[in-house]
């Protein structure tokens, strides 16, 4: 992972770079090693900031020879650049997959100059049915489901407060976060909405990082010198392809679905990571795997001490992107990598972890992966 | 609210439903096979795949199915607050859109309430929006 900044004049490339050095140093390999390369969503100048750098700028950069590629937006979300990768060992198509997300939101803002807005044109696609209502950002399609926890199931802002305070206090303990400041929940009641029920604080924040994971074949490694973590099992169900023709988002048909290719258990998991871009979306992620029932997240969460550190559910234990940055969907991945390694410092979960649980995604993007330790 | 808004681009597929509000009346596609609603409108049924699918005029009465109160100007323009809401369309099973709720106090939303079309027009485009029908 390279730096975690807002603003950065770091050009992206040296960001994913940075990133890259990291994973292959940890891993004990070379840029020669890899032979495979996986991105989401693939290079976009829309909107600004948000893919810099695709494939082809690594691989042209690095001059490497890979045998297999993908960079693309239509996955299960995030981390379906992930479960291609491992599709991609498994077959044969190749043994080491540098899987990468950079993201230069912030530096985009900061610079519109050399980042232009494209002048808004006509709708098409998904958005010409959400966007001429004004439901302009994210936060307002993911509020609507929201709300319907509110007045359906009792959800109190007092509890979904728990996923933003924690992912702070997590983050405290994260020398890399962007956001190392206690949340109070004082702060939190008294922050200005966004998008009803959903505060300032349930929102992460545009960011500047890039962050690497190496995907490796079961019969490659030797040629790893870090302890290695398993896919156990990977879930990318869809529902209804749609953001607002949907009572549930794809996080519980995903979650759900998880466990089909598994024998471990939601009891089984030591931690878990999950998406936090807005704070509700890491509630269905909870009710959706299975945690809890359908509409009892708001309780389970309820006073933070389930998924504090020293809990029965370590929660986004790195901060989530709320607390450590808008890492857009790999953060989740590796922080459960750092965790099943033993390597979180003074963030480090009790115990010997072994299954961790990393998600990513809101609306009808949702992956699911079940990573273990032997 | 009164900033122009995004518009969708119209095409054989949509144009009906865009501008169906030029005479006042909501219209959804249906399929002649099965009766099925099909939103957002595509060349087939999703049931039982018939191409015999054309825009019926519904009653244009909806129930909230959820909502959001907007607080944040996403342009300098946006007058805030404003209520986004997804609401079910009577008669038309399954079919929800997503609007705005007008002409009343944003706190007055509910999941639940019911609402009827009234529809704004910009440009070549007729908006469905909804208000409070009691």
């Amino acid at each position: 992972m390279s730096q975690i900044g807002v603003r950065l004049t770091r050009h992206p490339l040296l960001l994913t770079l940075d990133a890259i050095r990291e994973a292959l140093d940890d891993a004990g390999l070379t840029i020669a090693d890899i032979d495979g390369i996986s991105t989401y969503p693939g290079r976009t100048s829309m909107p600004p900031g948000f893919s810099p750098i695709g494939t082809d700028d690594i691989m042209d950069s690095l001059r490497m020879k890979v045998r297999w590629y993908v960079g693309a937006s239509e996955v299960s979300s995030q981390l379906g650049a992930v479960v291609e990768a491992a599709n991609a060992v498994r077959a044969g198509q190749a043994r080491h997959v540098i899987c990468f997300r950079t993201v230069y939101e912030a530096a985009a803002m900061a610079r519109p100059q050399e980042f232009p807005q494209a002048r808004p044109g006509r709708l098409d696609g998904f958005s010409q049915w959400i966007m001429p209502f004004n439901a302009y950002s994210a936060s307002n399609w993911v509020a609507q489901y929201a709300m319907r926890h509110v007045k359906l199931y009792g959800l109190k802002r007092e509890q979904l407060a728990q996923i933003a305070i924690t992912a702070r206090k997590h983050a405290m303990l994260n020398p890399r976060a962007l956001v190392r400041e206690e949340l109070t929940m004082e702060q939190y009641m008294g922050a200005r909405m966004i998008s009803d029920p959903l505060c300032l604080y349930d929102c992460d924040r545009f960011t500047d990082a890039s962050t690497v994971l190496i995907v490796s074949a079961g019969d490659a490694l030797g040629d790893v010198k870090c302890t290695p973590v398993r896919i156990a099992a990977a879930s990318h169900a869809s529902g209804r392809s749609s953001w607002d023709q949907t009572e549930f988002m794809a996080a519980y048909p995903t979650g759900a679905g998880l466990w089909k290719h598994t024998d471990y258990k939601p009891k089984d998991v030591d931690t878990a990571q999950l998406y936090d871009g807005f704070s509700f979306l890491t509630l269905t992620w909870l009710e959706g795997l299975g945690f809890c029932g359908v509409g009892e997240a708001g309780a389970f969460i309820e006073g933070g001490q389930r998924i504090a550190l020293d809990g029965e559910l370590p929660l986004n234990t790195f901060g989530g992107q709320i607390g450590a940055g808008r890492l857009h969907g790999f953060g989740f991945a590796h922080e459960s990598v750092v965790q099943l390694r033993g390597q979180g410092g003074t963030r480090q979960i009790p115990g010997e972890p072994r299954v961790a649980v990393a998600a990513s995604g809101g609306g009808p993007l949702a992956t699911a992966l079940l990573l273990t330790r032997d | 609210m009164s900033a122009p808004r995004l518009l969708p681009r119209l095409d054989p597929d949509n144009r009906f439903f865009w501008t169906s509000g030029a005479d006042g009346v909501l219209r959804l596609l249906q399929c002649e096979s099965c009766t099925t609603f099909v939103h957002p409108p595509r060349p087939f049924c999703p049931y039982c795949l018939s191409e015999e699918v054309s825009p019926h005029a519904v009653a244009g009465t909806a129930v909230v199915d959820s909502f959001t109160i907007n607080h944040q100007k996403w342009h300098p323009a946006m007058e805030v607050p404003f209520v986004i809401a997804r609401v079910a369309i009577d008669g038309a099973l399954g079919v929800i859109l997503t609007t705005n709720i007008v002409n009343c106090a944003p706190e007055a939303v509910d999941i639940g309430d019911k609402v009827k079309v009234i529809f704004e027009q910009q440009d070549d485009v007729w908006l469905p929006l909804f208000q409070k029908a009691d």
